[in-house]
């Protein structure tokens, strides 16, 4: 997108969609809490707390949404060198991995009344909490390495090795739990799904999607400026050297 | 061709000079799985249940400890420079470099399992097959440890690090592993499909990876 | 708020979690937002141009940022 390469344009785009995007979120979360809660009826095995579905299931949606923007920003990165590709990786790191963080935190809320237990090492969160660990692992390089060209490329390299291995990963995990858990079929969707949850899943699917959308755009220009900032803050250490000789 | 195999002798002999490096891992190892029935408690039924995990486990984290010596040395003394504009192409070196830790590191380790599998109860039929295994298994350790360390040149803390960037990936090499040693002794599933899955999961960490680990360290370099 | 059954405690706490996730990360970016802000306005104040900035006022060839 050569019209978005430049900073400068991007920080004005971003400016302009931000309040935008907060009204929209806003109602489309108020849409969806309410369908969640008053519209959709209680689930037949379940009961009511099959209403955790409606932030647990986007929220694992938007965790692996949040990789696979950084496997493209990697390439991005890598391949084309698009000069705002690292920054979106980079800002799309911490917010993937609170949503990440979320579908755990939720995905045993709701095992608890389920099957009893906090944490089943189940294929679908067991794969979840690998995922966790490949959103920590690259922000944990993003901070380790001080140089930010350096930084960026090498973020998008394990960027893109994770997002290889992602699938891989996914099947010897399920591969795995087949190996272990051969009876019981334990799905946090529930067999059955009733039209009105799904409009509910849906809106509430799309807030969420907005929302990462927002925050992602709003943390792309926080870092945009701090780029900036250390390059006065060079050019302010450059113009005193120069003053002094 | 004699430039790549002088390379491999130069750091395998490297490696094995520095004494220390294997020793190390082989001897972490060991503490490793020394310790854990101490925690766990002596029975051996218990033991000779995880043995084929706990073996696996603790071969990963042994390798993963001496992994950041693969570019480091030659990193710090400027050698890698000379490395990275070489005749050989800097992937092969990094295969190159992979392989060195794989023979220096892997195999060893591999080698003593079966011993440590003795303090666990493992029973002696399935150190065969696991040996085979872990032969299998680890050139794709060592290979995406090299991503870690060409990642991690230089940083602070770069071997804690590594392990954290680098252990969600070695988990297919660990269900894979660990399922072809125990379907080898246990039945009645085959052994081969997890032990094939893993020789591929080797063999395309052997292709790939030292591309990985090439544009780590062209980064590095800058 | 219609009757959430006997596992309301764990209804609310994810609804609950979530909330407080997405509002601390909010949080932070904005905070972030506005530190770099304070700190661009601080530098310009004290007369360090941008390069670009500068370059284009005083007619030389801007020079691009080391990456």
């Amino acid at each position: 997108m050569p019209s978005l390469a430049n900073p400068t344009r991007f920080l004005d785009l971003a400016g302009r969609l931000i309040p935008w995007l907060a009204a929209l979120t806003a109602t489309l979360f108020a849409v969806g809490l309410y369908l969640s809660f008053f519209v959709a009826p209680p689930d037949y095995q379940q009961g009511e707390t099959v209403r955790i579905m409606f932030v647990h299931v986007p929220a694992a949606w938007l965790a692996m949404f949040g990789y696979a923007l950084i496997a493209v920003a990697s390439l991005g990165t890598l391949i084309w060198r698009h000069p705002l590709a690292d920054v979106a990786a980079k800002a799309a790191a911490p917010i993937g991995a609170t949503f990440t963080l979320i579908a755990l935190v939720t995905g045993s809320l709701w095992g608890k009344p389920m099957w009893g237990t906090y944490w089943v090492w189940d294929a679908r969160l067991t794969s979840m909490l690998v995922l966790f660990l490949l959103y920590l692992g690259l922000i944990a390089l993003w901070q380790a390495i001080e140089e930010p060209g350096r930084a960026g490329r090498a973020a998008a390299i394990l960027g893109l090795v994770g997002a290889i291995n992602i699938p891989i990963i996914k099947f010897s995990v399920d591969w795995w739990n087949t190996l272990h858990q051969p009876a019981s079929i334990v799905r946090l969707g529930g067999p059955t799904i009733d039209s009105s949850m799904l409009t509910a899943l849906a809106v509430m699917a799309g807030a969420f999607t907005l929302l990462f959308v927002l925050l992602h755009l709003m943390a792309m220009r926080a870092e945009i400026l701090r780029r900036r900032v250390l390059a006065m803050q060079q050019m302010q250490v450059e113009q005193a050297a120069l003053a002094e000789t | 061709m004699s430039a790549a195999l002088a390379l491999l002798a130069r750091d395998v002999r490297l490696a094995l000079r520095e004494g220390g490096a294997i020793g190390t891992a082989l001897g972490f190892y060991l503490v490793v799985v020394a310790i854990a029935p101490l925690g766990l408690g002596p029975d051996l039924n218990l033991l000779a249940r995880i043995a084929l995990g706990l073996l696996w486990v603790a071969l990963l984290l042994a390798a993963l400890l001496s992994a950041d010596r693969i570019f480091h040395n030659d990193y710090e003394d400027g050698a890698l420079d000379v490395l990275a504009t070489g005749a050989l192409p800097l992937p092969l070196v990094a295969a190159i470099k992979s392989l060195a830790h794989w023979l220096t590191t892997g195999v060893p380790l591999a080698l003593l399992a079966p011993l440590l599998g003795l303090l666990l109860n493992l029973p002696a039929e399935a150190s065969p097959f696991l040996v085979l295994a872990m032969l299998a298994g680890t050139p794709a350790v060592s290979f995406i440890a090299a991503i870690g360390a060409s990642l991690t040149l230089g940083l602070r803390r770069s071997g804690l690090l590594l392990a954290l960037l680098v252990l969600p990936l070695y988990v297919p090499v660990l269900i894979f592993g660990v399922a072809a040693a125990t379907a080898a002794i246990a039945g009645p599933a085959s052994p081969w499909p997890p032990f094939l899955m893993l020789c591929g999961f080797s063999l395309a960490s052997i292709v790939l990876a030292p591309l990985a680990a090439a544009a780590s360290v062209r980064a590095a370099l800058r | 708020m219609p009757d959430l059954g006997p596992h309301a405690n764990f209804i609310l706490a994810a609804y609950g979690f979530t909330f407080a996730a997405v509002v601390a990360l909010a949080f932070f970016i904005v905070a972030d937002d506005r530190k770099q802000r304070q700190r661009l306005a601080d530098l310009e104040a004290k007369g360090v141009r941008r390069r670009s900035a500068g370059a284009a006022r005083e007619g030389k060839p801007a020079r691009g940022r080391k990456s």
